[in-house]
């Protein structure tokens, strides 16, 4: 059981990103599920979802909260100050961050791996949300596929082209552009 | 072709309300029930449901003009939570007392004050006298399914029926559901046809009055139709099950083969319990779970087959009669009451307002129960004080 804990705010996309990983990973053939953590989802406020991966059924998903997760993915850097991203995180889990810096530039211990990707720009060049307030989800899913492999990205394209309510193309290409351009921190 | 899709346990009961061909829905919105009547006025307006989407001004308003609709012979569907289920209280006597077969999909949700959105039975609970038949389920799979079967026994005994799913622990979370073949649907489920429908030309009147020497009649007969909803949710269970590859029951029970300590659950947080007890049993502690997937008809005779002869159980309650203690705990231990010898049952209250339950819980709650030796009515379990 592979579980992943992603923040974000109010209109990033969020809570949409966590479906989108679920539904990428069964159609690899796998079992998933994906909940947020509150429902009362504000624009600008933070938001908490959640993604559940499992070989089968007969893993015996549970429904509660998760408090340990094996990996993080943060869809605003701002939250890294005013939130403990790393509560819980599971040591050799994955930080994905959606920001221009560099990994290396992150003060997280050296528990964790660190990568980057700059979803925001990728989301603005593709016409996600706006210029201020870009969706990013889509993009970070990207970078999610390439660092840690637990889904393809031919079922993310798959995933996102079923789920994303507008500009399907669009949001597959911010996928792959962010697939190919995350940054691993050395 | 049946597929599989990734759903949120809300837009699976708005397909097990495609699969069944609802031809009237009726609905007002509510967190977090909207998703389910949003998606099928979708479906409705995109013409792949022939079926009439009736905008209404409230809750009270939409369990009557389902009324209206099932009178006239309609397959009716609504759904609501909380509040909005409380509003419609008075109406939900009147469905069941007409003998309407509506179908409504209730989200479980805290009641306010303080305001909550999240997953509780009280709401549901609450309509326990109505005589509403009720089913719990633990899946978005379950969501679905139990729109089909509800409709399947609703229209078998002539009563409405409830399907009950926990808000946001179901309502907002996504899952893999299997979507039948529609062919296979309409196999298990065939249109309805109403014994008597109300039709222009052909007057007749339902609700009139019922003086003391009828009325009473009129009750045991909803009585009688309850008892034999029991008969009639197994037959129909087992036909489900083989047509569509399932194993569910008026209850279900886990790993309880050689379980000494049983830990009853219902709703959502019934996985939470299996992958605990599954543990539990690696570790080898005899224990097992039981799913109360029907409040109403009380499933008595199945609880006492699979409750008698344990050294404990613990029943859990996410909902409180207050001044009284958890409903399943009371209605279980009433079940039990004629058992020899006497099963010592222990109520937990727990999960209120959707506070998370969390395998550790369980775990908490099974070490709870073997140590006890007084019979205690009522554990608040995570309460802080």
């Amino acid at each position: 059981m592979i579980e992943i804990r992603m923040h974000g705010r109010g209109g990033q996309g969020t809570v949409v990103a966590s479906k989108v990983l679920a539904d990428a990973a069964f159609k690899d053939g796998k079992y998933a599920q994906s909940f947020p953590q509150y429902g009362v989802e504000r624009r600008g406020a933070p938001v908490t979802a959640f993604t559940r991966i499992a070989d089968s059924e007969k893993d015996l998903i549970v429904r509660s909260f998760i408090y340990e997760p094996d990996h993080v993915v943060v869809l605003d850097p701002t939250l890294l100050s005013t939130q403990n991203i790393l509560e819980g995180l599971k040591k050799g889990g994955w930080v994905v961050i959606n920001t221009p810096e560099a990994p290396d530039s992150f003060d997280i211990p050296s528990d964790y791996k660190v990568a980057t990707v700059d979803a925001a720009s990728i989301a603005v060049k593709w016409r996600l949300g706006t210029k201020t307030q870009p969706i990013v989800n889509t993009a970070i899913l990207g970078a999610f596929s390439k660092v840690t492999g637990i889904v393809s990205l031919q079922a993310l394209e798959k995933a996102i082209l079923e789920n994303a309510p507008v500009k399907q193309e669009e949001n597959v290409n911010a996928a792959k552009e962010a697939f190919e351009s995350v940054k691993i921190r050395s | 072709m049946s597929f599989k899709k990734v759903l949120t346990g809300n837009h699976a009961v708005s397909y097990g309300a495609t699969s069944a061909r609802v031809q009237v829905i009726s609905a007002y919105p509510i967190t977090p029930q909207t998703t389910i009547v949003e998606l099928l006025s979708e479906i409705v307006a995109e013409g792949k449901l022939d079926a009439i989407f009736v905008n209404v001004e409230s809750e009270h308003s939409a369990m009557s003009a389902c009324i209206g609709a099932s009178a006239a012979g309609a397959r009716a569907f609504t759904a609501t939570s909380a509040q909005g289920l409380a509003l419609m209280h008075e109406m939900l006597h009147w469905a069941a007392g007409a003998r309407l077969p509506i179908v409504m999909a209730n989200v479980n949700r805290a009641m306010a004050p303080p305001w909550s959105i999240w997953t509780e039975q009280n709401d549901s609970l609450s309509q326990r006298d109505t005589g509403w038949m009720q089913f719990y389920v633990e899946s978005n799979q379950e969501a679905y399914d139990y729109v089909i079967l509800a409709y399947k026994v609703a229209e078998k005994v002539l009563l409405p029926a409830m399907l009950v799913l926990d808000a946001f622990v179901l309502s907002h979370t996504s899952e893999p559901v299997e979507i039948y073949d529609q062919d296979k649907v309409d196999e298990f489920l065939p249109p309805y046809e109403p014994k008597y429908a109300i039709e222009p030309g052909k007057p007749i009147s339902y609700g009139a009055l019922s003086k003391p020497d009828t009325y009473m009649e009129f009750r045991y007969k909803i009585q009688r139709s309850m008892e034999e909803a029991v008969k009639v949710i197994e037959e129909e269970t087992a036909k489900f099950n083989e047509m569509f590859g399932r194993n569910y029951g008026i209850v279900e029970p886990y790993m309880m083969d050689d379980a000494d300590y049983v830990i009853v659950s219902s709703g959502a947080m019934t996985s939470t319990v299996r992958a605990a007890v599954h543990e539990m049993r690696e570790e080898g502690k005899k224990v097992g779970l039981l799913k109360m997937k029907t409040f109403r008809p009380f499933p008595f005779e199945k609880v006492r087959e699979y409750l008698s002869g344990r050294k404990k159980v613990a029943v859990l309650d996410r909902n409180i009669s207050f001044g009284h203690h958890g409903i399943f705990y009371e209605e279980i231990k009433s079940a039990m009451y004629s058992v020899e010898p006497r099963v010592p049952i222990h109520g937990y209250i727990l999960g209120l307002g959707g506070r998370d339950v969390t395998k550790q819980d369980i775990k908490e709650i099974y070490d709870d129960l073997i140590k006890r030796e007084e019979i205690s009515e009522i554990i608040w379990k995570g309460v802080k004080l």
